[in-house]
């Protein structure tokens, strides 16, 4: 195990603990909204999934901000975890390599669509009247 | 760098849930694995499907049409319950691996001291509260929210 080893593991961890406040709050918003309501989440009634809501949510600049991070970290996190299961299986080195490169390219490339894709959304919201 | 050693990984991917007589961390191990290739796989189609929101309500609420019924209903459940397992038991594992829930390394004196003790009571703690918030989950989905 190498020092950049050791680093990524700890960001593996530590992205784990950021997922889990962002995304905590991603399920509060869309999987209790009935049994714990909050006005700030879903400010349009109940089901998150409403035009309403989503515009709501979007001119919220901590709602944007959020999901940016929670598709970086969510990302990276996923990823680097599909990558020690693969590496586990003992690939040949040079599949190791070409594993490493697709996956970081896939990674980035999400990561590129959907924080463009979080800021775009806010865009929308703002543009529409209501 | 020194030439490492590969040595083969013989119980392959069968291994993940037959790897002999362990306790049952074991089982929540292979739990964890298959919850986080889950929810890898949910957030890599999720990216895509909410980007929609960016075009409109028309292409929202066409790309909201196209991930309906009950199939998907079903499956957005067991993406929830999922994220609660794999949460709960993420926390559970970030503390032991830190060795937070192992305590520090002592002299082995009798009566010997063993950290099961203390993680054993937290995984079963986690473990209720994932029931608790599956079931509220359930409840908020399959009752009071009608999609
Ligand atoms: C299964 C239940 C889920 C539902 C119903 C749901 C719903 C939504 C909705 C409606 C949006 C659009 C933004 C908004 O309206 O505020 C969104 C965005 C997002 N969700 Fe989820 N989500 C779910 C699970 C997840 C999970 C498990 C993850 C993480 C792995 C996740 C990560 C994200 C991210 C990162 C965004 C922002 C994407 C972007 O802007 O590029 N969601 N979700
Ligand atoms: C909700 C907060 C989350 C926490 C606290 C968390 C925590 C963890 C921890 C601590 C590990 C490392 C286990 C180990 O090496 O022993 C891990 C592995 C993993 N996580 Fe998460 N995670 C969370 C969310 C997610 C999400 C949203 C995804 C998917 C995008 C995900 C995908 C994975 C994968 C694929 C692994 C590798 C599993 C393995 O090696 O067996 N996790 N998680």
């Amino acid at each position: 195990m190498s020092m950049k080893d050791t680093k990524l593991w700890t960001w593996h961890m530590a992205s784990g603990v950021i997922i889990l406040v962002l995304l905590g709050i991603h399920m509060l918003a869309m999987h209790m909204s009935g049994v714990m309501p909050l006005e700030r989440l879903n400010p349009a009634g109940d089901n998150p999934l409403d035009w309403a809501n989503v515009v709501a949510r979007g001119r919220e600049v901590s709602q944007v901000a959020g999901y940016i991070f929670l598709v970086g970290f969510g990302l990276f996190h996923g990823l680097y975890g599909l990558k020690n299961i693969l590496f586990e299986l003992n690939p040949a080195p040079g599949l190791k390599k070409l594993i490493s490169v697709v996956l970081l390219l896939l990674g980035l490339g999400l990561f590129v669509f959907g924080a463009w894709s979080a800021v775009a959304a806010r865009t929308m919201a703002l543009s529409v009247s209501g | 760098m020194p030439e490492v050693k590969r040595y083969p990984n013989r119980l392959g991917i069968k291994g993940w849930l037959v790897g002999g007589k362990w306790g049952p961390e074991r089982y929540l191990y292979f739990l964890h694995r298959v919850t986080g290739l889950g929810l890898l796989l949910y957030l890599l189609m999720h990216i895509v499907v909410v980007s929609s929101r960016a075009f409109g309500q028309e292409q929202w609420e066409w790309a909201m049409g196209r991930v309906s019924g009950p199939v998907f209903l079903v499956g957005e459940f067991l993406v929830f319950v999922a994220f609660v397992f794999h949460a709960l038991n993420g926390v559970r594992l970030v503390l032991v691996e830190l060795g937070i829930l192992t305590g520090k390394a002592e002299d082995p004196v009798f009566p010997y001291r063993s950290s099961v003790n203390v993680q054993r009571p937290f995984m079963i703690v986690m473990m209720i509260l994932a029931a608790i918030l599956i079931v509220l989950g359930g409840y908020d989905f399959f009752v009071l929210v009608a999609h």
